[in-house]
């Protein structure tokens, strides 16, 4: 089914949000999970759109943001070894370890490469055979099939000199633990459409209904957003808990088998910390033991590196829905993206740099928006 | 960063045991794996994320979807070159 035809109608996004209003009897607050529905959210001011008392709370699914602090000072010790090609996504580089950003080994000397896609490595350790190939392997389990393929094919053809360092998280996990914490806000998700493009929804079933929570798997576009919230309210206004699709034009229920058939072959779950969160179990994934040739952390032994995070920051907290950007004292004064002090701050997609990106730490910028809500919303 | 962007399949062929596709993102090319959508075939529309196409859509939606991506600057990772092979010639990057 289709719910939309013209995705970026303004008449549309009027209609939507009418609808909403019309139907709303109480104030409900309601978590987008992916960070690319914050940068989508926060730069088209689209919560402003929607009627007072619908709240959006920014979640957990940016992976930068949540790769905890102890992941990137495991990989500078990698990156400065002089045999070692370091080779991560672009994003992941200019976060701040204990100690400076992979830039600053780059330019310590430090073989540090941005890389398109992990098959890269692959390409560089063959044409490397006295070095050693190094993939941060970041991400929730979108990437995780990309990752999968690359130590799968390392296996198979014998390349030996390629290894990952994984920091792998999954979404349903955190939404689990969001959940479960005694001060959750969160009455129901916007759930993520690239994630289960990949793992589909079946698996967001059993946890709708167990903690009687609406997910809605949604799109990243404004007029998606406003469709999954309408799509949201409606179950809260009906006493509705079940997991629907907003974005069936790209996904179904079961997902990409064949991905999700090569990820359970090379990967395990296991327990993984989060930024800003702690620990929270069976959270991830770790190499399989037929893999272990392929773990940086073991190849290199850096699996006893500790670090903890500044006391100051709340991105904890902004993360489960608790906090807002604009909530924390740091935040815009001696939190910026140039200096984050924590998670949500670290990359585009975290909710304090969407924020700070979009002026939402100026006065102007709040009183533009909040004119624009008291217009009636869609323009 | 989970943001898959839409691209076009202008050629299909076996690597390394592997089905992959040359896919046009606007005016950039890259190569992608598909062994996930193993179904694809030339002039077919496919979502790539890091080097992967995950799922088939319509062209209609891959236009949309790649506008929405440029308009929230998130096609910043097609700027990355392509690595090179030893012994391959040349290389198809950025038009």
């Amino acid at each position: 089914m289709k719910y939309l035809d013209e995705y970026r109608d303004g008449k549309i996004a009027s209609r939507i949000v009418d609808e909403i209003r019309r139907i709303q009897t109480k104030p409900w607050v309601i978590m987008e999970v992916c960070g690319g529905q914050t940068h989508s959210i926060v730069k088209n001011g689209v919560d402003y759109l929607l009627p007072k008392g619908i709240e959006l709370v920014h979640g957990p699914g940016c992976p930068v943001c949540v790769t905890p602090l102890e992941m990137i000072d495991k990989a500078h010790a990698i990156a400065r070894r002089p045999d070692v090609i370091f080779c991560s996504f672009g994003d992941m580089l200019r976060v701040p370890g204990s100690a400076g950003d992979l830039f600053s080994i780059k330019s310590e000397g430090g073989d540090v490469r941005v890389v398109y896609s992990p098959l890269d490595c692959l390409k560089l350790a063959r044409a490397n055979p006295d070095k050693k190939v190094v993939f941060f392997a970041v991400g929730f389990e979108t990437t995780a099939p990309a990752n999968a393929m690359l130590v799968s094919k390392a296996k198979q053809d014998g390349v030996n000199n390629v290894s990952i360092l994984v920091s792998h998280v999954m979404v349903p996990p955190s939404i689990a633990a969001i959940l479960q914490s005694p001060q959750n806000r969160v009455q129901g998700f916007l759930g993520p459409g690239h994630v289960c493009a990949i793992m589909g929804y079946r698996e967001y079933e059993p946890m709708s209904a167990r903690f009687k929570v609406p997910i809605v798997i949604t799109g990243f576009e404004p007029l998606d957003i406003l469709q999954g919230t309408l799509m949201v309210v409606r179950q809260l206004e009906e006493g509705r808990a079940e997991v629907e699709n907003e974005y069936s034009r790209i996904l179904d229920r079961d997902g990409n088998r064949p991905a999700q058939k090569l990820v359970a072959s090379v990967f395990e779950i296991a327990d993984r910390k989060w930024r800003g969160v702690g620990s929270i179990p069976k959270s991830g994934y770790k190499l399989r033991w037929e893999y272990r040739d392929y773990d940086a952390e073991k190849i290199f032994s850096v699996k006893e590196i500790d670090t903890h995070e500044p006391e100051i920051c709340i991105s904890g907290r902004i993360l489960r829905g608790i906090k807002k950007p604009h909530d924390c004292p740091a935040f815009g004064t001696i939190c910026t993206p140039q200096h984050p002090l924590g998670a949500t701050m670290v990359s585009a997609e975290g909710a304090c740099a969407a924020y700070y990106t979009y002026g939402r730490h100026l006065e102007s910028k709040r009183e533009e928006l909040e004119a624009m809500a008291s217009l009636g919303g869609a323009a | 960063m989970c943001l898959a962007i839409p691209g076009k399949v202008t050629e299909t062929f076996t690597k390394g045991g592997m089905r992959m596709g040359r896919v046009q993102f606007g005016g950039v090319s890259r190569e992608a794996c598909l062994e996930y959508v193993p179904e694809t075939q030339t002039g077919d529309y496919v979502l790539v994320h890091v080097g992967f196409a995950i799922s088939r859509v319509n062209e209609e939606e891959a236009r949309r979807t790649y506008q929405a991506l440029l308009e929230l600057n998130q096609l910043t990772e097609l700027d990355v070159p392509e690595v090179v092979e030893p012994g391959a010639f040349g290389q198809r990057g950025r038009a």
